[in-house]
């Protein structure tokens, strides 16, 4: 008989959000992201941990690069992975999220992923179910793998997130990358700006521990780091701004607006990203400063561990169960 | 109005020119000192250069031009936010050069100008075709709104961040309201990252029916549909709101009845960033006017009772109504030449705005430089234009004229290609000798 395995730093059996996570947690999830980064770079990119397990990808909203990202990170971890994409218009949701919810824990898989276009959705499944629930962003909610790899993505090239000023420019209202970074970034010590119109920015957000700006060049001003976040256009029913045209103008991300950045700041975005809408062709393809192919790779390295760490988590307690 | 115009020479050498004999009245700086030969005013160019009782106690400067004011009053040329032009579009009912013939024989040096023509001001080259068009004429300055909502229909925004970099200086429906609150909240919001000012027409369209006057004993015995005084005050209550909700900046055109002047006062005892102004016609007529069917006296807002008239100059006393627009609406003829409920609303004022707010002074409610000020130095500040003052360094921009005189309103006597004045037959005092703008001499009185 195996001696019980060592309660890990990150205790919980879901990721649901970032907000409420302690330093140690997070550092936690980084720490081990960082060790799968190395072996992902390397030609035989797969181990054998989660052989035999079983995780559910479950997206009742569209995605190609978060879906991807998690089923290539399980099948690296030797998981048996299945797709479900559930279509969210054909059917009464609440209904269905529950009913699909026990269906799919009834074939006992270890992890379930899930996508939802209505906030707390994710969380409402994960009472429902027996085994681990990530949330790969629920609504305007939370998206904690997507601020964990933005993390990692900036730990590995400034070597802290203490003290950095960090901008995040954009949809607040509308984002939940938005809403897990800025938990994130501020529990880790970042200076966290947000920028945008006054209509993008969501009501009491200075009580976020942020600074709030409505011009770039005010926001971006010494920043090491600028975050630029998807215009979210079919969440766009009336008057946030008047045009593209206008929004470029005044909050898209260009060589003049980041010219009053620290001259080494990183740019970084969530993809996919509309081009002449929130940020310059010019700057988004300009690798001296765009991490935003490192985001990507960063994204499965994330996952890997979050799907690492789960799995113990479940296994501890299922052991703790029977003992 | 009788006098005669010098058109704008671009070119021209202005010079030094020095204003001599005159009361000198400056509504900003609280100045109203009388000048003989020795004091005045001094012009170099567009600009004053100079100002005060002695400033030619050694004599005027050698290649001056003396302008003997003969004890008029020198003040800033006025500054009139609400105007149509009815260029581009309507020019049957008038032009950019009608308006400043009008404006410039009314003392009107600065003028804001509505959106509401064919095609509205709602893109960059509008905008850019009323100043250029004002600067050719060379007669008052003319600043435009730009349309806060896509043709005008209070749903989708124009592009207020960019038309605001092209010139526009606040932006409105015209003579409607934003009636949808979403909308207006947005747009508060929105306009609020760019310290934008947005200008509502405050009347619950709902409520208006269409060809109506103030709802009344009056409209009951003419048979004529009632505008109910709580379509302002409906607006005024929920806008407060949403400026509170949004820290936007809000100004109210012409306020008509005396709950709205309450409901305002008490917002800006709150803090709220909120504005107004009211019309001439709000504080001189009541509904009264309307008599038997006068179509120059159906306006929008409509004339309201005489409890809401003195409540309005209550309230321009106690300030919380800023400024005093003239509200100048010209139309044709034929759209004033019908039954009352098919005519057109509004009332030229660009002639009438100086004689008829100096009933304010002359009944003895406010003093003459408040009077003023209330179309002079307030509403260039609540609008951040670069005029409305008598000050070193600023625009040239004059009005020499005389408080005391006495005239008779006449609608075939305006200058204005429109002649619907709802004030016509009236008698006023206050006569406009002189408007100088840029330093030019642009209109001078004759006695008919």
């Amino acid at each position: 008989m195996a001696s019980s395995p060592k309660i890990l730093a990150y205790p919980h059996r879901h990721l649901l959000g970032i907000e409420g996570l302690s330093v140690d947690e997070i550092s936690c999830i980084l720490d081990k992201s960082d060790q799968y980064v190395a072996q992902n770079r390397r030609a035989d990119k797969k181990v054998d941990l989660l052989h035999g397990r079983t995780i559910i990808n479950l997206f009742f909203e569209d995605s190609t690069r978060t879906r991807t990202s998690f089923e290539l990170a399980a099948k690296r971890l030797s998981a048996d992975v299945i797709n479900m994409s559930v279509d969210t218009s054909s059917v009464n949701k609440g209904e269905t999220l529950i009913d699909t919810a026990s269906t799919l824990n009834a074939m006992h898989p270890e992890v379930l992923v899930v996508r939802a276009g209505l906030s707390g959705a994710v969380q409402l499944l994960a009472e429902k179910v027996n085994c681990a629930v990530i949330n790969a962003g629920d609504g305007s909610h939370e998206h904690p793998t997507q601020a964990l790899l933005d993390a990692l993505t900036i730990k590995r090239r400034r070597g802290t997130l203490q003290g950095l000023k960090i901008a995040i420019c954009g949809d607040i209202l509308h984002s939940r990358v938005a809403r897990s970074n800025i938990y994130l970034l501020v529990t880790m010590g970042a200076q966290v700006r947000l920028v945008a119109p006054m209509t993008l920015i969501p009501s009491g957000a200075k009580n976020l521990g942020v600074k709030i700006f409505h011009n770039m060049k005010e926001g971006l001003n010494g920043c090491d780091i600028v975050m630029m976040l998807r215009l979210q256009n079919e969440r766009m029913h009336g008057n946030f701004f008047p045009s593209i045209r206008e929004y470029f103008h005044f909050f898209g991300l260009d060589y003049e607006k980041l010219s009053v950045a620290k001259p080494d700041a990183l740019i970084m975005h969530p993809g996919p990203a509309n081009r002449g809408v929130e940020i310059d062709s010019e700057v988004a393809d300009d690798y001296s400063r765009s991490v935003i192919r490192e985001q990507v790779e960063m994204g499965v390295a994330v996952r890997m561990a979050c799907l690492d760490i789960l799995s113990r988590n479940l296994q501890r307690e299922l052991m703790e169960a029977k003992a | 109005m009788t006098g005669y115009w010098t058109a704008a020479q671009p070119d021209e050498a202005l010079g030094l020119k020095a204003y001599t004999n005159v009361r000198l009245l400056d509504p900003k700086s609280k100045l109203d000192i009388v000048c003989d030969s020795t004091g005045g005013l001094l012009t170099d160019g567009k600009r004053i250069s100079n100002i005060g009782p002695n400033i030619f106690k050694n004599g005027i400067p050698k290649n001056a031009e003396e302008i003997d004011g003969e004890g008029f009053c020198l003040s800033p040329g006025l500054v009139d936010i609400r105007v149509q032009v009815r260029e581009p579009g309507y020019e049957h009912k008038g032009t950019i050069e009608s308006a400043g013939r009008a404006a410039t024989a009314g003392g009107v040096t600065t003028m804001a100008c509505l959106p509401n023509t064919k095609p509205i001001i709602a893109d960059m080259s509008q905008v850019e075709f009323v100043a250029r068009r004002a600067r050719k004429i060379g007669l008052s300055k003319i600043y435009p709104y730009a349309a806060l909502t896509k043709d005008l229909k209070g749903e989708e925004l124009t592009e207020i961040g960019i038309l605001a970099e092209a010139g526009a200086i606040a932006f409105t429906d015209g003579d409607r309201a934003i009636a949808n609150a979403q909308v207006l909240r947005r747009a508060l919001s929105y306009a609020r990252t760019f310290n934008l000012l947005i200008v509502q027409h405050p009347e619950e369209p709902s409520l208006v029916p269409p060809g109506g006057m103030n709802a009344s004993e009056t409209a009951t015995r003419l048979g004529l549909p009632g505008i109910p005084r709580e379509a302002e005050i409906i607006i005024v209550e929920r806008d407060l709101r949403l400026v509170e909700m949004t820290g936007g900046k809000l100004h109210f055109a012409h306020i008509s009845t005396g709950e709205a002047v309450d409901v305002i006062r008490k917002g800006k005892a709150r803090g709220l960033n909120i504005t107004c102004d009211t019309a001439p016609p709000y504080f001189a007529l009541n509904d009264q006017s309307i008599g038997n069917y006068r179509t120059f006296a159906k306006l929008s807002p409509p004339l309201r009772s005489e409890d809401d008239r003195k409540a309005i100059i209550a309230g321009l006393k106690d300030g919380t109504i800023d400024a005093i627009a003239s509200d100048h609406t010209p139309q044709d003829a034929d759209s004033k030449r019908l039954p009352f409920t098919q005519a057109e609303s509004g009332g030229v004022g660009l002639e009438t705005l100086l004689a008829v707010s100096l009933d304010l002074y002359h009944n003895g409610e406010m003093s003459l430089l408040d009077t003023l000020g209330k179309i002079t130095h307030v509403p260039a500040v609540l609008f951040n234009l670069p005029a409305g003052t008598l000050a070193k360094d600023a625009a040239a921009d004059l009005m020499l004229f005389d408080p005391e005189r006495g005239w008779q309103v006449k609608d075939t006597d305006l200058v204005s290609k429109a002649k619907n004045t709802p004030f016509d037959l009236r008698l006023v005092q206050g006569v406009v000798m002189r408007t100088v703008i840029d330093g030019r001499t642009v209109f001078q009185h004759e006695e008919a």
